[in-house]
């Protein structure tokens, strides 16, 4: 079977998992937008400052928030169903990408209901022109963030506090995805050029693609 | 003719422990062998050395005829059929789910999927989630999708525990047709007679990780 049909399978089948668990729609999301309100309840009264911390917040919760959504579908798997996985001739590389695959649209949907969620709560001033670009952004950090976390669940496989330890993993190297984010939007308001941080968010999931890819096998075997 | 499994003085450590000590076995095609041994004595990480998912520490050895310390080892991995002291489905979904998600991820065809459920008594079962599902089901889904992949090395742990006589007879019929097909299965449990009758040869003991004797 190609790699690609196995690994739109993977991503089939934890989407239907999360579907029946639903714990990113009932328990993560509503959490996350609750502490978007704790942000904008704690800065006061001053509306001019909310409004400005408002995309600085969104992006912290996002990438907080959207790491334990990413990771759900590594924390789930039991070392029995690896090994069955394993003898069904799985290649490791279809898991990332099938993982990376279901991780993006779990995270993608989470990130426009969270950045709704923002508009509402913090008001911001947007440049004129944003939806384009912020989107572009937003996709190109849900991917990365998506291959980020399955490439830190591959490493810790086997490991104690898999979960814990695959956030800190996550945790500085997503720094240039939130840069190159959270820039786009101060680019526009500089009426300064945006191409450079799309160009940083593209290289950096290339660049991620490229390595969940070809360590996949290594990893995989290493972990035996 | 070269043995479907070699193992010669092999050893393997797991977290720094030991967990098998110079184990020699050697198992050909169309044979079928019974090891018992006590909990701890390291039954289930030859298993799993045997299906490639654990590498040796020492000694040599090889599975299908490829070098167990070679990375080439693992393009056999899908002629290997495991079924572990835990079942290694899908809780959250169906028996039927699960089975058409293993054929889909091989490339094998859907249409024995009907016939397996049949042959092993889920029809009526096959949109039970597995959560939901006896563990003598479980099993029995694992033995139905054993009759769709035909593996040429079937790997038994502890598969009979737990089960009723008709699943145990199940299992039976999944040895028969495996040894018939010129496959070969290892079996083993801490249990005697779950290794009892005249499909296992001489039974071999496993002590502390050691191949103690044959009874």
């Amino acid at each position: 079977m190609s790699l690609w049909k196995q690994s739109v399978e993977i991503a089939r089948v934890d989407l239907l998992v999360e579907s029946r668990l639903g714990d990113s729609l009932k328990i993560i999301l509503p959490f996350a937008i609750i502490a978007l309100m704790i942000f904008s309840l704690a800065f006061g009264s001053d509306l001019i400052s909310i409004g400005n911390a408002g995309p600085g917040v969104f992006w912290t919760i996002a990438i907080l928030f959207g790491m334990q959504i990413a990771l759900r579908a590594a924390a789930l798997e039991t070392e029995p169903r690896r090994d069955l996985t394993a003898l069904l001739g799985l290649d490791p590389a279809a898991r990332f990408l099938g993982r990376s695959l279901s991780a993006s649209l779990l995270l993608g949907g989470f990130m426009s209901v969270l950045f709704a969620a923002m508009l509402l709560l913090f008001n911001p001033v947007l440049p004129t022109g944003w939806l384009w670009p912020v989107a572009t952004s937003l996709v190109l950090s849900t991917i990365g963030l998506a291959m980020l976390s399955t490439l830190a669940g591959e490493v810790t496989v086997g490991l104690r506090n898999r979960t814990s330890l695959a956030s800190l993993i996550v945790a500085p190297l997503v720094i240039p995805i939130v840069v190159g984010a959270s820039q786009v939007r101060e680019a526009m308001d500089r009426s300064s050029g945006i191409l450079i941080w799309i160009l940083l968010l593209t290289t950096t999931d290339l660049v991620l693609l490229v390595a969940g890819v070809g360590l996949s096998r290594p990893l995989e075997e290493a972990s035996r | 003719m070269q043995p479907l499994v070699e193992l010669r003085s092999i050893g393997v450590s797991l977290g720094g422990q030991p967990i098998l000590r110079d184990v020699d076995l050697e198992i050909s095609a169309g044979q079928s062998v019974g090891i018992v041994g006590p909990n701890g004595s390291g039954k289930t990480t030859l298993l799993r050395l045997i299906a490639t998912l654990v590498r040796p520490s020492s000694g040599v050895g090889s599975v299908l005829g490829e070098d167990l310390s070679s990375p080439a080892v693992r393009v056999n991995r899908r002629a290997i059929g495991l079924i572990s002291h835990q079942p290694s489905l899908i809780d959250e979904l169906s028996l039927e789910e699960n089975l058409t998600h293993f054929v889909k991820l091989t490339g094998f065809s859907m249409e024995g999927v009907d016939k397996s459920f049949s042959v092993v008594g889920l029809e009526k079962a096959r949109h039970l989630r597995v959560s939901a599902a006896s563990y003598g089901m479980k099993r029995r889904l694992e033995v139905a999708w054993l009759l769709i992949a035909k593996p040429q090395l079937l790997l038994l742990d502890e598969a009979k525990s737990g089960l009723d006589d008709t699943a145990q007879e199940l299992i039976d019929a999944l040895v028969t047709l495996t040894i018939e097909r010129g496959g070969s299965v290892v079996s083993v449990s801490h249990n005697p007679q779950h290794l009892a009758g005249s499909q296992f040869g001489p039974v071999r003991r496993l002590e502390q990780g050691r191949i103690q004797a044959v009874t």
